[in-house]
């Protein structure tokens, strides 16, 4: 705690309250045939409730390690990483991840996909409340028509939108993002960005997520994490990115300050942190 | 489909010109036909060792062709009750070692430790050939009937259990994340994850196990004795009835096919559509 320099992590003006999410003071080193790797190297960072972050950074600087660690699918070696004051130690659904690759179960239904979930997590509502849940949170994705569908007959977006559903019918408190336009095509890419920012607004969770795409981080995010290169990866810089909401895209493309900081990130990330092979 | 173009249209065609039936029944048939005809032409001197088609035809019609269900009392008895003795052996023995192959199979796939206790154990084991086993088991159990189930057991179980644990270990690592993060309960992650994931390669080992069966049930029987196609055919040969034991090999040869055929189409019905490969 008394290590975090949160000083440097100014946030947003309209968001107040606690710390809610805090990344303290975390490394993650790797064993390795060749010894010991550092992938990432004293990370520091406060989250706050609500707030939509997102992370970019070089393939391989480590950014899905550590939203793995924010999810708990893995372990800091040093430093821990806190949600509401509570450490998190394992994957749990207070924390659910929307993956890349969608991860739905080929065998259920997009119903089935997403009542499992509720299924296990409120084991003792009552069923008609469970189907209830699923059945409201598959329409707020726009999937109502689709529920009896197996994955194998949804497009890669529709496949993604169960998997939010999935995630966000379980009213986690953070919400994780690993990547998770990255497989779409482009007008289903921003067809998506624009639902997730709805729900996002609508539900008040807590978003972190990973992306590879300028634009979009700064049509959605508050905050724009952006990460040096491995090994012993850190956070270079965090931008705020001040555009009033509700948010709308064509109009913040036209604000000036859209190329600001759109060439602030590029020469972060193209400039001072070029990767070697670029 | 439809845009397949050139290649399915040129199928289509050709499936026109040429039915199904004809293109897969009438090649077979031929075969078989120019096989009888060989067999016929070598067989067919005074003194050939074996007996031709036509020789096994006569020799075997009545009664063991046409009436497959005689019973003269003892071993003495037509072919549909011999194979079903043998079928009734491989049923008890089959489904204890799909059983126990299963269960042991998914707690060798989910645990590394068992994996690495007894994996080992398991290559070893399995390639010891079914009637290595017979005499352990003859000395073990004391009656012919049982030990000849155990070694249809030992015989299927090795396949089961290995392809049932590689079927558990290659739950898709996304799988089990999102088991993880919903915090599944063991049976929940048993029926909604594990068992849909790891279906086909149970099936494709009992199909490998059942066919195993077969193989390990004729051979068991011929020594063990008793009502069953394998101890018909020894019983044969010691008689010198030598169309009996060609009619039998037919018998066995169709009834294995069946098996596997039978597996297999349980398996089409049970695997999820979407575990198809
Ligand atoms: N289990 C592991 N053991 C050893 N090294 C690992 C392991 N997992 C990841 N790494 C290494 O850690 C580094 C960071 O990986 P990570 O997947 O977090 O990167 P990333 O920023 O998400 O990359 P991308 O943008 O390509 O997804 C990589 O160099 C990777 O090779
Ligand atoms: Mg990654």
């Amino acid at each position: 705690m008394q290590t975090l320099n949160t000083t440097a992590l100014k946030r947003p003006e309209v968001l107040n309250g606690d710390p809610f999410l805090v990344i303290d003071n975390v490394s993650k080193i790797y064993p390795t045939p060749t010894g010991p790797y550092t992938v990432l190297d004293g990370i520091n960072l406060t989250v706050y409730e609500g707030e939509f972050i997102c992370l970019i950074g070089h393939s391989g600087c480590g950014k899905s390690t550590l939203l793995d660690m924010v999810s708990g699918f893995r372990k800091p070696s040093e430093g821990e990483v806190r949600l509401q004051t509570k450490r998190i130690t394992e994957p749990g659904p207070d924390r659910m991840v929307v993956f890349q690759n969608y991860s739905l179960l080929p065998w259920l239904s997009a119903f089935e996909n997403v009542y499992l979930g509720i299924d296990s997590v409120y084991p003792n509502k009552p069923k008609a409340e469970k189907v209830a849940i699923a059945n409201e949170h598959l329409a707020m994705v726009g999937l109502a028509d689709a529920a009896n569908k197996r994955p194998r007959e949804l497009s890669g977006g529709m496949k993604q939108r169960v998997s939010i559903a999935r995630a966000l019918a379980l009213r986690p408190k953070v919400l994780v993002l690993d990547e998770p336009f990255g497989a779409l095509d482009p007008i289903t890419r921003e067809e998506l960005q624009e639902e997730l920012l709805k729900i996002w607004s609508d539900h008040q969770v807590t978003v972190l997520m990973i992306t590879h795409d300028i634009d979009e981080a700064l049509f959605l995010a508050d905050r724009l994490v952006m990460m040096t290169n491995g090994p012993a990866a850190n956070i270079g810089e965090i931008m705020n990115i001040p555009f009033p909401r509700p948010r709308n895209r064509a109009r913040i493309m036209e604000d000036p300050e859209y190329y600001n900081l759109r060439n602030q990130a590029l020469d972060f990330l193209y400039r001072r942190f070029a990767h070697a092979d670029e | 489909m439809t845009v397949l173009g050139s290649r399915s249209k040129k199928s289509s065609k050709l499936g026109k010109a040429m039915p199904a039936v004809t293109k897969y029944v009438v090649p077979p048939l031929v075969a078989i036909a120019v096989i009888l005809v060989i067999w016929q032409l070598i067989f067919s001197g005074p003194d050939a060792n074996l007996p031709g088609p036509i020789t096994v035809l006569q020799e075997t019609w009545d009664p063991l062709i046409i009436d497959p269900f005689f019973d003269y009392g003892g071993t003495n008895k037509g072919l549909g009750l011999q194979i079903l003795a043998s079928l009734g052996r491989v049923a008890i023995g089959f489904s204890l070692a799909a059983i126990v192959g299963i269960a042991l199979g998914i707690l060798v796939g989910i645990s590394p430790f068992v994996y690495r206790a007894l994996d080992p154990l398991f290559q070893v084991l399995r390639t010891v050939p079914p009637l290595a086993w017979l005499p352990l088991s003859l000395a073990a159990l004391q009656q012919s009937d049982p030990s000849a189930i155990f070694v249809i057991f030992i015989t299927a179980i090795w396949p089961i259990i290995i392809n049932t644990t590689v079927g558990v270990q290659q739950i898709p690592q996304d799988y089990r994340n999102v088991a993880k993060v919903l915090r599944l309960s063991g049976p929940k992650f048993f029926w909604k994850i594990l068992l849909p994931s790891a279906v086909p390669y149970i099936f494709t080992g009992l199909r490998i196990g059942i066919g195993l069966s077969w193989l390990a049930i004729v051979a068991a029987e011929m020594l063990t004795g008793g009502v069953g196609i394998g101890f018909f055919i020894w019983d044969a040969y010691n008689s010198s009835r030598l169309s009996e034991i060609i009619l039998a090999l037919v018998y066995v040869g169709i009834v294995g096919l069946i098996l596997d055929r039978l597996v297999a189409f349980v398996a089409s019905k049970v695997v999820p559509e979407e575990q198809k490969g």
